[in-house]
């Protein structure tokens, strides 16, 4: 239920939400290559360990270890069979987690993108994009997931064919995309265009916003970008705790707790009321962040100046709002008009 | 729908003419207008080579450039490079027949536990409209298949890609693996995919990191030349 976001947002202004997934359990000897989602099951002593390390840093709100949980994504471990079950199994161990913790936690069931491309040139089509995704979202509501998380999607159509599995199971939802091509997602989406497909869809998200991408300059401008397209529900915020570096054998996000702290404030700023983190965010990060925003009144919103000068130069000039760079001006002279026959 | 009242007629372009429009079609993805301008091309007694070269690979070159502008997106560019893969289908054969240059050979894939194949179906695409062999092994690769396949042909390059924090570091695994076997320096190693970057390339031992297809393309030719200066030294 959404209605336990609300709450919380209503107590204290902001949801913190969680941080990595992935970096986590790497640092818990998880191997490149191998399947996350394969742990629910084989240790799911070190999948609480992840959940705990954020309730405990003070988060009020974890997603599950399911992100790569649907059957496209599963297939290659020769689990495609598993998607329901090794989805109800990570929100179990979340909703253990979150029932012996002395405040109110919340259990979201995280769904990441198939991996297939949609649309005009893409093999998966709407019909089974929206079965995937109703597998997958049956098994989270089965574990106790509170609510449904679609997260680092980059295309429309997949967003769409998310959203509706989730009315399918009546499920309430939250569901961000990644911008991380030149301030839009992979497939070219602004943080405008966002912000207008989710007031016009007919099953629409609690909440929404932005995770992973370039790092949090570029995840604050998304925000804004998000915001001043005149947003009409909350929006979120969960960037990566800087940018990816390979020391010592392990990957290593070079953002420290006290850049993500002011990341945090910065969001809140921006008009994010759910925040957290991504790649890189450590459980010492979201202590971090979760003092900043506990001690620090919500500020003024920040110009895009102010942003690059706190976290750091954009990934790109622009992002496509407002004064975009335009197509290849053509050449002067006729262009083929082609008769549909 | 335009004013303009007549479709442009492309058997009736001049040659010149014809390559612009060339450009505009793929730009605009449009496969058929491709097909049917290479087969006039053909006609007019172009050699193979010439309409690869001029045409197709120039047209993608300027799709390249604005996709690593930020002006052309993921879909745009799939179109495109379905409308230049058209018209390779028809060049394919021929240039087999006459012997046209090869720039080199590539093996390319993602690497284990990656389902992600976009960003590498591009550089795949790409390559080959350079003039490049591309052997693609497609998504979810251990080490063992890059390397029996780089064994069993002859190849100047490896290319791969990973999306998730969880699959990038298996680049290193791939690259540690060819440093053991004493096979790291018989090839060039390109790496690339989306939370990767140049720090990142270098620290794991590859060659270079490739931010798009693009610059995959404009990579691999700069360490070709370099090969090859190297031999005729």
């Amino acid at each position: 239920m959404s209605k336990k976001i609300q709450n919380i947002i209503d107590k204290q202004g902001f949801v913190l939400a969680d941080g990595a997934t992935g970096t986590n359990l790497f640092n818990m000897g998880l191997m490149a290559g191998d399947a996350p989602e394969m742990w629910n099951v084989e240790h799911p002593d070190r999948i609480i360990k992840l959940y705990q390390g954020a309730v405990d840093a003070g988060s009020d709100l974890f997603l599950t270890n399911s992100f790569g949980g649907n059957a496209s994504r599963l297939k290659l471990h020769n689990a495609q069979n598993r998607a329901r079950e090794l989805s109800r199994i990570s929100a179990e161990i979340g909703r253990e987690v979150a029932d012996k913790c002395n405040r109110d936690v919340v259990v979201a069931g995280s769904i990441g993108p198939t991996g297939e491309i949609m649309g005009e040139v893409g093999t998966l089509t709407h019909e089974i994009a929206v079965e995937m995704f109703e597998e997958q979202a049956q098994g989270l509501l089965e574990g106790g997931a509170d609510v449904l998380w679609i997260e680092t999607f980059s295309a429309p159509e997949e967003y769409a064919a998310a959203a509706e599995a989730m009315n399918n199971v009546g499920a309430d939802w939250c569901g961000t995309m990644s911008f991380d091509t030149a301030g839009r997602t992979m497939m070219g989406m602004t943080s405008a265009d966002m912000t207008k497909m989710v007031a016009g869809m007919d099953f629409s998200p609690f909440a929404f916003g932005a995770n992973c991408g370039v790092g949090a300059s570029d995840l604050l401008r998304t925000v804004l970008g998000l915001s001043e397209a005149g947003a009409d529900r909350p929006i979120i915020a969960k960037g990566n705790a800087g940018i990816p570096k390979y020391v010592d054998g392990h990957i290593h996000y070079d953002g420290t707790p006290d850049v993500m702290a002011k990341y945090a404030l910065l969001a809140r700023n921006a008009g994010a009321t759910i925040i957290g983190g991504c790649c890189g965010t450590m459980p010492e990060h979201l202590a971090a962040m979760r003092e900043a925003l506990d001690n620090t009144p919500k500020g003024e919103k920040p110009s895009l100046d102010m942003i690059a000068a706190t976290m750091g130069a954009f990934s790109s000039d622009n992002d496509g709002t407002g004064d975009a760079p335009m197509k290849q001006p053509r050449r002067n002279r006729r262009r083929a008009i082609r008769s549909q026959h | 729908m335009s004013e303009e009242q007549d479709d442009i007629i492309l058997s009736e372009l001049s040659d010149d003419e014809l390559v612009l429009q060339m450009y505009d079609d793929l730009y605009d993805g449009m496969r058929e207008e491709i097909e049917e301008s290479v087969h006039i091309l053909l006609n007019r007694g172009w050699v193979p080579y010439d309409v690869l070269t001029k045409a197709l690979v120039e047209g993608m070159r300027i799709v390249g450039i604005d996709f690593r502008d930020g002006i052309l997106f993921v879909p745009e560019v799939l179109l495109a490079a379905n409308s230049m893969k058209g018209g390779m289908a028809i060049l394919k054969p021929l240039l087999a027949e006459t012997g046209a240059p090869r720039l080199g050979n590539m093996v390319i894939g993602t690497v284990k536990g990656d389902i992600h194949d976009i960003g590498k179906n591009l550089v795949t695409m790409m390559m080959e409209g350079a003039g490049f062999e591309v052997k693609d092994l497609g998504i979810n690769n251990p080490v063992e298949n890059y390397l029996d396949e780089l064994e069993a042909g002859e190849y100047d390059i490896l290319g791969m890609s990973a999306l998730l924090t969880t699959t990038m570091p298996y680049m290193k695994v791939v690259i540690d693996t060819m440093v053991e076997k004493g096979m790291r320096d018989d090839y060039v190693v390109l790496v690339g995919g989306a939370p990767l970057n140049e720090e990142f390339g270098k620290a794991i031992g590859a060659d270079a990191y490739c931010r798009d297809a693009a610059v995959a393309v404009e990579t691999a030719k700069e360490y070709m030349a370099k090969k090859h200066n190297q031999m005729s030294a």
